[in-house]
């Protein structure tokens, strides 16, 4: 696909492929992300999209028998390189998970703060005003802001949820990685998290992975549908979802498998 | 109500009413335990008893001060070994533990724990009271450090365990380095379960006998000094309880009693902290 000229291009695939041992789970894939854009990822269950995000990030080597060919490009460099310390990778790409995984010992603060502390920031005034930022843009400050103190575990699933994307927003990173951020969040929830995606994105390069066709519509700029660990299309959301070029995207997309 | 059902009916109540007799069974025994204690030893219980230290044989009064102080610094002591030692050790199988030499250190733990303490007793003599020439407090320390290790070892690792994979993936995510991870998040995580198991640790060494007959050795005077021989008060029970006075046998059961409540000490405080580490995860 080709993003629009003036779209700065921010993360690229290259052939990629993502293996379990000898067993390949995402095969051959190559995508562009341009900046400020949502991508969402769609797919039926184990088709290998999941597997493709922790790619991005680096996770996925963390796995048993967890590796990667092909290359990942984040601002035309590969991420894969060997001079690239993974952990600091994972500073500049932020990662949110399908269930909510705020840090149980720890505050609402400190859950939001934890990002910055690990990188060396200490400073009690300049914490205080990420901290305030972050949970702003994902909105929940309003919500916790009289009790900053109180344990991560004492909000609600979907505020747990918010919680952890401003962790994740916290360190200010360059791209920002849902994994079916809504799947064990209520419509209300699941609302919120939506209209957030196109409030982050004017700040952030955002993909999502979602098994929520609607959601993918409703939510991203570009579609990508993956089968059995293939790329099978990537397009603009509103072309894919009219007119798909491929049979397979559109038995996918109106329902007659998946 | 068919013949079948009737069965099954007749069948639940039958193991329903033998299940709760083995209960009342395993409870009579800790029942009739402390029971016995109390009506025993409770009565020798006095303010001699935890200041005064023992008189010569066939004295009546003195107290058992020595060794209460003495069981208070050997497994002090070998908290102060064992613990970082055996936490460690459990945090590094639970995190790291999966190759080879994990598999070594898990397997040597087993067969250390199902080791007779006496066996680790004879061991201790043999590497450091023979070779120091002496019996100490320390060796004792020593000893009861190696009975305690791979018990707290593999109940860290245990708990350590339980803690989400999803978790150590999210302080991972966010740019924390392995280690970082390991003890901030998952460590400080299991933290209430660790600090449960190394009460239980504590309070099982507690009342250990063997190990001490052949490096602590006992000693009828008040110590503080752990390069000398030093009273416990299971020693002290052993040595009472076997000696041919009433007074003596009066003094066993009130120091029974005492080592008793100290473990039963030990051991609430344990459920105390599961309770709050329950609490919390509400």
């Amino acid at each position: 696909m080709a993003p629009p000229a003036d779209a700065r291009l921010r993360l690229e695939t290259v052939r990629l492929t993502a293996l379990y041992g000898r067993r390949a789970v995402v095969k051959d894939v190559s995508i562009l992300f341009p900046a400020h854009t949502v991508t969402a990822v769609i797919g039926p269950s184990g088709c290998g999209k999941s597997t493709f995000l922790r790619c991005l990030n680096r996770m996925h080597e963390l796995s048993e028998g967890g590796w990667v060919t092909g290359r990942v490009l984040l601002d035309g460099a590969d991420v894969y390189d060997d001079a690239v310390d993974p952990v600091q990778l994972r500073r500049r790409i932020g990662m949110v998970f399908q269930r909510p995984t705020p840090f149980p010992t720890m505050s609402i603060y400190d859950n939001v703060a934890a990002g910055l502390r690990v990188n060396g920031h200490r400073g009690r005034r300049a914490l205080d005003e990420v901290v305030e930022r972050a949970l702003t843009q994902a909105a929940l400050w309003d919500e916790v802001k009289d009790r900053l103190r109180a344990s991560a575990l004492a909000l609600s699933g979907g505020q747990q949820q918010r919680l952890c994307i401003a962790r994740a927003l916290a360190p200010q990173p360059e791209v920002l990685l849902l994994d079916e951020p809504t799947a064990s969040l209520d419509p209300a929830g699941t609302q919120r998290i939506e209209e957030l995606c196109h409030e982050l994105k004017r700040v952030y390069t955002i993909v999502i992975v979602t098994h929520n066709m609607q959601q993918a519509a409703r939510v991203s700029d570009y579609t990508a549908f993956f089968y059995v660990g293939e790329l099978v299309e990537v397009g603009r959301t509103d072309e894919l979802f009219t007119r798909p070029a491929e049979e397979r995207t559109e038995a996918y997309i109106t329902g007659r498998f998946g | 109500m068919s013949a079948r059902s009737l069965r099954r009916h007749v069948t639940s109540g039958l193991m329903t009413g033998l299940v709760a007799v083995l209960s009342f069974t395993a409870v009579l025994a800790l029942v009739l335990i402390l029971g016995d204690l109390i009506a025993k030893g409770a009565s020798s219980l006095n303010w001699d008893f935890f200041t005064k230290n023992p008189v010569p044989a066939g004295q009546s009064g003195g107290g058992v001060a020595n060794a209460i102080v003495g069981t208070g610094i050997i497994v002090g002591l070998a908290a102060l070994i064992g613990l970082p030692v055996g936490v460690g050790t459990g945090l590094y199988l639970a995190e790291y533990g999966s190759g080879r030499l994990g598999w070594i250190v898990r397997f040597v733990a087993d067969v250390l724990n199902g080791t007779p303490s006496i066996v680790i007793g004879i061991f201790a003599w043999t590497w450091l009271v023979r070779p120091l020439h002496g019996y100490s407090a320390l060796a004792g320390s020593v000893a009861l450090a190696a009975l305690m290790v791979p018990m707290i070892a593999r109940t860290t690792e245990e708990m350590v365990r339980l803690v989400p994979h999803s978790l150590r993936e999210a302080a991972l995510a966010l740019g924390y380095p392995r280690w970082r991870t390991s003890l901030r998040i998952v460590a400080r995580t299991a933290l209430a379960g660790i600090v449960t198991g190394c009460l239980v640790g504590v309070a099982r060494i507690a009342g250990e006998t063997a190990p001490l007959l052949f490096t602590a050795l006992g000693n009828l005077n008040f110590t503080t000094s752990v390069t000398q021989p030093m009273q416990t008060l299971p020693h002290q029970i052993y040595e009472y309880a076997t000696g041919p006075f009433e007074e003596w046998h009066r003094l066993a059961w009130a120091s029974a009693l005492v080592l008793m409540a100290l473990v039963l000490l030990l051991g609430v405080t344990a459920r105390w902290a599961i309770r709050q580490r329950h609490g919390a995860a509400r």
